[in-house]
């Protein structure tokens, strides 16, 4: 193989590519303001079942939280709750001052990742990204700009003529991600987004979405019950436990010092690094 | 010879299958199926040209077309409400709304037209007040159409549910959060989804609709270039030993099945399609 030519033949889209991409990211920031999420006292029951028990909780704008714990905990109702999924029992949801608490879901400018991805399978990649603004009925152009731009975004700007079922777990989940983004929500919410994929994939999606949250700066909640996805992911941790929040911290604060015997026995030192 | 797969029968056995198969197929489908076009072009084509275009024939033909073109357009909206609440919604009853769906499958077609009698006719339960208003049901149109709506109910429900309760919740859920209206949902995500298991529904419920004898036999009253359907009309020439023109008539019920199954086999190659594709 000719490699010299390889090189040039690829520096030459790189830089064009480049240059493409500043010249979007400086006509359009991918979310305008970033706002806080606030919880009071957030009860959900399904039957006997207390799901969620007087639960509050604070984001700041612009942070990425992960919320932890085993299944059951009421990790999911939360998030569900937070996108309108769920009606809670009791307590406030606020966006900002904007109390969400009664807002049906399609008024809330959430942003939301399933586990299964939740693809439209009948659209192509670029329709499936396209839908929050289509239903909203933006302008052709503006639409199309947007949409190219998330895509390159998730690096899958090649795939835009793909139908879901073409595409592997990993680009689906970005694909669902990019759908999620484009309305531009006012908050992003991923309900253990990686627990379909494989081990390997899963390693490289974590750091990409940390790298992903750092340009993008949507206020996020990302739910999982894998230790190393939250601490490497998010800026703080949420331990949860029975419906209730046991302690809300970083790795290094919730292993030196857990606020009670279920942290201390839940949250697991690093796994030592075996990798050279 | 001896690297036979573990699981294939020997070739004796095989061939004795496949005979039974074809035998089997041959005495109770192809023979009968022959014998209704040899029957109906014995006396050759004007004779059966004659026997499809006779008033009364082209009565039932006209009738049993707008019986199936108000049933089957209702039975669709019916069906896909019925699998949207079960497939999408939890709520009390829902057990007991899908044993009511598979009703009509259960109960003998007969029963089915029995109930609207019993329901609509002279001495029945709303008969009178009927009477009184001078509102024909039964012996008329509107029977007609309700005993087929009945009996043919279940088939795009039934071909709907699985189809949704595949793709779950999370597609429409994932529309919502994207700030589409339940209506736009159903539209632009739902429907799409399941096109094909809804065009096979419809396709089985026009069949059923046009072939249906039971349960509009009961409430049609059987007269004549009014309440006769195809295949009540069949019937009646039937008994009248007018062989030829009974046959005549029931080549266009044959045409119908055959219709049904090629784009029946069609659905299901475009669906296997798909799942190559996958």
């Amino acid at each position: 193989m000719n490699l010299s030519k390889l090189g040039t033949l690829l520096g030459v889209s790189h830089a064009q590519a480049g240059l493409l991409r500043e010249s979007i990211d400086a006509a359009q920031p991918l979310v305008d303001t970033a706002t806080a999420i606030r919880v009071t006292n957030l009860s959900k029951s399904f039957g006997d079942f207390k799901a969620l028990d007087e639960v509050s909780l604070e984001v700041r704008p612009g942070e990425l939280i992960a919320l932890l714990g085993p299944s059951g905990s009421g990790k999911t109702t939360l998030l569900r709750s937070i996108a309108g999924i769920e009606v809670a029992d009791g307590g406030h949801i606020f966006f900002g001052d904007d109390d969400v608490t009664n807002r049906p879901i399609r008024l809330r400018d959430v942003g939301f990742v399933f586990q299964h991805y939740a693809l439209f399978e009948h659209l192509t990649v670029f329709e499936n990204v396209a839908f929050g603004l289509t239903i909203r009925k933006r302008p052709k152009d503006e639409i199309t700009a947007r949409v190219r731009h998330l895509l390159a975004k998730v690096e899958l700007s090649d795939l835009e003529r793909r139908f879901p079922r073409e595409l592997s777990g990993g680009q689906k989940q970005r694909v669902a991600l990019a759908r999620a983004l484009a309305p531009n929500p006012r908050v992003l919410l991923l309900d253990e987004p990686f627990g379909a994929l494989d081990a390997r994939v899963r390693k490289g999606l974590r750091a990409w979405l940390r790298k992903l949250h750092e340009e993008v700066h949507v206020t996020s909640i990302l739910v999982t019950h894998d230790q190393d996805e939250a601490f490497e992911c998010a800026d703080r941790v949420v331990v949860m436990h029975k419906g209730k929040i046991e302690q809300v911290g970083t790795r290094d604060t919730l292993t030196m010092s857990p606020a009670s015997p279920f942290v201390r026995e839940f949250i697991e030192a690093p796994a030592p690094d075996f990798t050279i | 010879m001896n690297h036979r797969p573990a699981l294939a029968e020997t070739p004796l056995a095989r061939y004795a299958l496949i005979g039974g198969a074809l035998t089997f197929l041959t005495v109770f489908l192809f023979i009968p199926l022959g014998l209704v076009f040899v029957t109906a072009f014995k006396d050759g084509v004007d004779v059966y040209l004659a026997s499809i275009t006779e008033p009364d024939a082209l009565a039932a033909i006209q009738l049993t077309l707008i019986v199936t073109l108000i049933a089957v357009p209702l039975n669709i909206v019916f069906g896909l409400a019925a699998a949207w609440a079960v497939t999408k919604h939890d709520f009390r009853g829902k057990g007991i709304l899908l044993a009511v769906i598979d009703l009509p499958f259960a109960v003998s077609p007969v029963i089915s037209g029995m109930v609207f009698i019993l329901l609509f006719g002279a001495s029945g339960v709303i008969g009178p007040f009927l009477a009184d208003n001078d509102i024909k049901i039964v012996f008329a149109l509107p029977g007609i159409v309700l005993a087929t709506i009945f009996v043919t109910f279940p088939y795009v429900a039934r071909e709907l549910i699985p189809a949704m309760e595949a793709r779950g919740r999370e597609p429409e859920l994932a529309a919502l959060t994207l700030g589409a209206t339940g209506m736009q949902a159903f539209r632009l995500v739902t429907l799409p989804n399941v096109r094909w298991a809804l065009m096979h529904g419809i396709i089985l419920c026009t069949a059923r609709a046009i072939g249906e004898f039971g349960a509009v036999s009961v409430v049609s009253g059987h007269i004549r270039g009014e309440t006769n359907t195809v295949p009540l009309h069949i019937e009646i020439l039937y008994n009248e030993y007018q062989f030829t023109a009974a046959f005549a008539v029931a080549t266009l019920l044959v045409f119908v099945a055959i219709l049904t199954l090629a784009l029946k086999s069609f659905i299901a190659w475009r669906e296997s399609q798909r799942k190559v594709v996958a």
